[in-house]
């Protein structure tokens, strides 16, 4: 999501239908965005739990439905997948994720799978990825 | 992309499966979208598995668990999926490609979570825990989802898992930060695996094995310590990652709660953690403190931080962390610091925000009453909260100090006499003028005495605040004003003018009017000693948990339950209370009332007092355990409607209420309830729904028939908060009592239900019916149990009539016309001319005749106006055809009904029914 509150990209691993969707959207932004630098980084917003980042113009905003879940595990997890799409992207930025979105969709896809996660390992997640981008060059 | 046919059916899937085998060697990227895309145009769920098991072998696995994905999607041939989670299972445990396994796992666990029955246990199990062995981490990481997933509905067939998991951990945490080269982020090896590792032995109880419990602990404390070491990188992630596997392993320690030393070392650590820069760190700090104070262990350990966090509550800036804070003092209270942590809660509540106000005064209240040792401390307390806070303070709030010291002689004078001088603030909030007027109303004799707070000044100074209040305030000091006239005779005078006045006698309230009219006759008609009794000081209440718990439970949601909750007290047990609050009645089935609960708690809080109307003023406060519909806010008022029948919507009225009071002999089943057959009705139509609710019990049905077949799912809900004793729902058919069940034209087949029914618990009954012929007249369902000793018997009619059997028949215009002239003998006709009841909707009526069970026929009668249906009517002895014509006319708002079948009684009684649902 960007300031502007437009979201870029999002991934659900559960069942809402899309105006559901819509509305949830909607109402975290707001709530997201209205919060200042000094206020942290965790709120508890209907029955999710939901752990937002910062990065320039980019919100990354992550609920989680589980109650006990490790909201720093969460944070530090949200900065792996920026730094797996620095290094896909070197010097990653909203541009990329908005023009290459299958391929953002695809990585975070790898790291993770009906909302676990799979693998963390940066060689790993982008093995794959590289691996088409070569053979598409190639045909 | 290779050229996959787009063709249907078998045939595009054969095509497309000796591609795959063709191109199996090319390498990997498009095929994976390609799959994904086919999948979803083949769509057959046999093709969708097929291509899943082919893909799983050659390791496509992305592809695998798109087509896992479709799978689970819908609704599919069990066979498939098992087929499906075997196959995973074996690539789990076979000697494959790491990220096969990798994902085998993560698919078992999706097909897991979607249907737990179809992933079989057996001896994989076993082999899946020795994953957490695997050399590739990514593995581990997957079988570690995987087993705590599984291990919470089979924790003894994941047992095996603890030691392993154990050991892993502690190589994890004991590595160098260089050891696991990629895994490692920011210097902290592998977090992500930690925390889940952490989280998976919280599944479990401490590791019996001593050597496995050592090895364990010493990896707590290596984290422990680690927390201490000087930070190795500056960045805030290297930080992160070391605090989430520090917090992860507190929660552990806490969840195992054996660990004294380690207890308090955890407590140590969160408490540096409170004067920490970082602001998510002060949130988590104060957030598992919360966890922490719980611990007989560590509780005293938390008590020595409240200098920091009750510091933490005034100067922090971000309104989360402050509420945090509020809830950790709410956590460690008890009695010997009660007193400060209650004022300092008061002093936060004058600059609180508006969001969390109401949790805090609450909280403040709760924490009053369970920790007051002298109950003016109480009173004082609760007054000033609602001097401080008065919009935020609920009823139940101020219904509690209202018991409390109806039930303390104690605090009586001292309460009217604080209350007294409340009162004289020049602006005081409504909410004190209602506790204001209820307690001198009571108690104002006890300070009668005192030249300042004589009987005149005492009213003058209520009378001076009646203007500004509403309705509902002004009719509990109305109530109040002749408890006075009871008092101080010498106020009589006063009062009977202010009664007498216009605004009071003729105004518009109906509730105020007939307080007026009612008091101001009693004042005059009745004799001292006939007053005395009436008004008489009230009876202490009964001693019961505070519905204050009850109501912070309630605005906690569901799902937010935290630590604060001690687990000790039944969430639901208030149920009473809730019944304030209106049901929604559309309910299809009844829920439980945990649901009903969180459905409460999504509207603001505590709706006004007044738009409830006074009826339930103080309900709270005056219902007992009979349940007693308290209409009036004083008992005197039903006493009083009786002593003037005149009186404008006598409430007794409702106290005739129908409930089943009679308690028939132990055989016998009572005449059906005067309202059954309106609910009856309510279900001719439909399947699901209330089928009955008074204040003891709500009875919901669920229902689904199929040709002669039907079953039926009742369900039972206790409203109360009392057990229901020697419950026993029996179903039989009127005028069948002597002889068998199954002798009648129905066969149904009941379920016992268990004799119990606890409060606020619903009980599920399955009712199987088949239908052996014909029959005119519903079941009965008698309902029996006891409440609170006095036997409750209640008998509805079952919502099965004959139309619940009939299946839908299309046929085109010249059939039925045929049909409709072979059924011509008059006794098969049955014709009603009736009125509409309800505004003619073409849209609503279609839905009625679908629910009741016929097909609608379109382009049958020559007028698009009406409407046709047919259907057959099954019974296991025989079929009745059955055809039925609507005829509406707007103009006369009336409807013509004919129905014509192969029997006679049959067309009579369902044109008797449906005409009923026009």
């Amino acid at each position: 999501v960007n300031k502007q509150g437009q979201t870029r990209l999002s991934q659900y691993y559960n069942n809402l239908s899309i105006e559901e969707k819509t509305i949830l959207e909607g109402e975290l932004i707001r709530k997201c965005l209205s919060r200042v630098d000094y206020q942290c980084s965790f709120l508890q917003f209907r029955e999710y739990k939901i752990i937002y980042r910062r990065y320039a113009s980019l919100y990354l905003i992550v609920g989680v439905i589980n109650q006990d879940v490790n909201e720093f595990a969460i944070l530090e997890m949200i900065h792996n997948i920026i730094e797996i799409l620095d290094k896909y992207y070197e010097n990653v930025c909203e541009l990329d994720i908005m023009f290459n979105i299958d391929r953002t969709h695809f990585i975070i896809n790898e790291i993770i799978c009906n909302g676990e996660i799979i693998d963390m390992n940066k060689t790993n997640v982008l093995k794959p990825i590289l691996l088409m981008d070569k053979f598409s060059v190639k045909t | 992309m290779p050229a996959v046919s787009k063709g249907d059916g078998m045939r595009g899937l054969a095509v497309f499966i000796s591609d795959i085998r063709n191109c199996e060697r090319a390498a990997g990227g498009h095929w994976r979208r390609g799959g994904g895309g086919i999948a979803g145009i083949t769509g057959t769920h046999h093709h969708t598995w097929l291509i899943f098991v082919f893909l799983v072998d050659t390791g496509f696995h992305h592809v695998g668990q798109a087509g896992l994905e479709l799978l689970t999607s819908n609704d599919l041939p069990a066979l498939a999926s098992q087929s499906a989670g075997i196959i995973g299972v074996s690539h789990c445990t076979q000697d494959s490609m790491d990220s096969v396994k990798q994902s085998a796992a993560l698919c078992l666990l999706r097909l897991y979570k979607a249907s737990p029955d179809l992933v079989p246990m057996g001896e994989w199990t076993a082999r899946v825990v020795h994953l957490l062995n695997d050399q590739h981490m990514g593995v581990v990481t997957a079988a570690v989802s995987l087993i705590t997933c599984l291990c919470k509905k089979n924790p003894d067939d994941f047992k095996t898992c603890i030691s392993l998991a154990v050991s892993r951990l502690s190589r994890i945490v004991s590595s160098a930060s260089t050891d696991l080269q990629d895994y490692t982020y920011y210097f902290v090896p592998a977090p992500w695996l930690s925390v889940k590792l952490l989280r998976l032995l919280q599944c479990y109880p401490p590791p019996e094995d001593a050597a496995v419990k050592g090895r364990l602990v010493e990896c707590l404390e290596t984290v422990l310590n680690k927390a201490q070491e000087p930070p190795k990188s500056k960045k805030v992630q290297h930080s992160n990652a070391k605090n989430a596997i520090l917090f992860e392993t507190i929660s552990l320690i806490i969840h195992y709660d054996s660990e004294p030393n380690l207890l308090v070392r955890a407590c140590n650590q969160l408490g540096q953690f409170l004067q920490h820069r970082e602001t998510n760190l002060r949130y988590l700090a104060l957030e598992s403190m919360c966890t922490l104070a719980s611990s007989e262990f560590s509780h005293e350990a938390v008590k020595t931080h409240i200098d920091t966090v009750i510091n933490a509550l005034k100067t922090e800036r971000d309104v989360s962390v402050r509420q945090r804070a509020a809830d950790l003092l709410y956590a460690m209270c008890d009695r010997s610091n009660a007193k400060q942590i209650v004022s300092e809660m008061l002093r936060y509540l004058e600059t609180a925000d508006y969001a969390i106000r109401e949790e805090i005064v609450l909280k403040v209240a709760i924490l009053a009453e369970k920790y007051a040792v002298d109950y003016s401390w109480y009173v004082d307390t609760i007054l000033n909260l609602i001097r401080i806070a008065g919009d935020y303070v609920s009823e139940e709030v101020w219904y509690r100090v209202l018991q409390i010291v109806t039930n303390r002689d104690d605090v009586q004078g001292y309460a009217a006499k604080t209350v007294f001088e409340a009162l004289q603030a020049p602006a005081c909030h409504e909410n004190m003028v209602k506790v204001g007027g209820y307690i001198l109303g009571e108690f104002g004799n006890l300070i009668a005495g005192d030249p300042r707070s004589s009987p005149p000044v005492q009213f003058s100074l209520l009378h001076s605040k009646f203007h500004l209040c509403s309705v509902a305030t002004r009719a509990l000091l109305l109530s109040t004003y002749i408890k006075f006239i009871n008092l101080f005779p010498e106020t009589k005078a006063t009062i009977q003018a202010v009664l007498r006045a216009g605004s009071q006698l003729r105004n518009a309230d109906v509730e105020l009017q007939q307080r007026a009219v009612e008091y101001l006759t009693l004042s005059s008609v009745a004799s001292t000693d006939v007053l005395a009794t009436v008004l008489e000081e009230m009876p202490p209440f009964p001693e019961r948990e505070s519905s204050i718990l009850a109501k912070l439970k309630r605005k906690k949601g569901p799902g937010a339950g935290s630590a604060l909750d001690d687990g000790r007290r039944d969430p639901s047990s208030n149920d009473i209370n809730g019944g304030v609050e209106p049901t929604p009645s559309t309910v299809s089935t009844p829920s439980p009332s945990a649901d009903l609960l969180g459905l409460r708690a999504a509207p603001p809080p505590a709706a006004p007092p007044a738009s409830a109307g006074a009826g339930n003023l103080l309900v709270d406060v005056f219902d007992g355990p009979a349940a007693q519909p308290s209409l009036g806010p004083t008992p005197e008022e039903a006493f009083l409607s009786e002593l003037e029948p005149p009186a404008p919507e006598s409430p007794m009225a409702l106290l005739a209420d129908p409930a089943p009071a009679a308690d028939p002999g132990p055989e016998d089943i009572g005449p059906p309830i005067p309202e059954a057959d309106e609910l009856l009705n309510k279900f001719v139509c439909k399947n699901n729904g209330v089928l009955f609710e008074n204040q003891l019990l709500q009875i919901g049905v669920k229902s689904e028939f199929r040709q002669n077949l039907g079953r039926m799912y009742l369900f039972y809900g206790n409203k109360t908060s009392v057990q229901f004793q020697n419950f026993s729902p029996t179903v039989v058919h009127p005028g069948d009592l002597q002889t068998h069940i199954l002798s009648g034209p129905l066969a149904v087949q009941t379920k016992r239900v268990a004799a119990q029914v606890d409060g606020g618990a619903q009980v599920q009954q399955v009712l199987n019916i088949e239908c052996l012929r014909d029959f005119l007249t519903p079941p009965l369902l008698s309902v029996r149990f006891r409440y609170g000793g006095a036997p409750q018997a209640l008998t509805l009619k079952l919502p099965v009539t004959i139309n619940k059997f009939f299946q839908p028949t299309e046929m085109a215009a010249q059939d039925f016309f045929q049909r409709w002239k072979q059924l011509s003998l008059p006794q098969q006709e049955a014709q009603k001319i009736f009125k509409a009841n309800h505004p003619m909707d073409a849209e609503v009526t279609k839905a009625k005749l679908l629910g009741f069970g016929s097909a609608l026929l379109d382009n049958v009668d020559p007028n698009p106006e009406n409407f046709v249906g047919a259907g057959i009517i099954q019974t296991k002895a025989l079929q009745v055809g059955c055809l039925l014509r609507l005829e509406p006319n707007a103009q006369a708002q009336m409807y013509r009904l004919t129905l014509r079948t192969s029997k006679e009684p049959v067309s009579r009684h369902l044109c008797e029914l449906l005409a009923q649902q026009f």
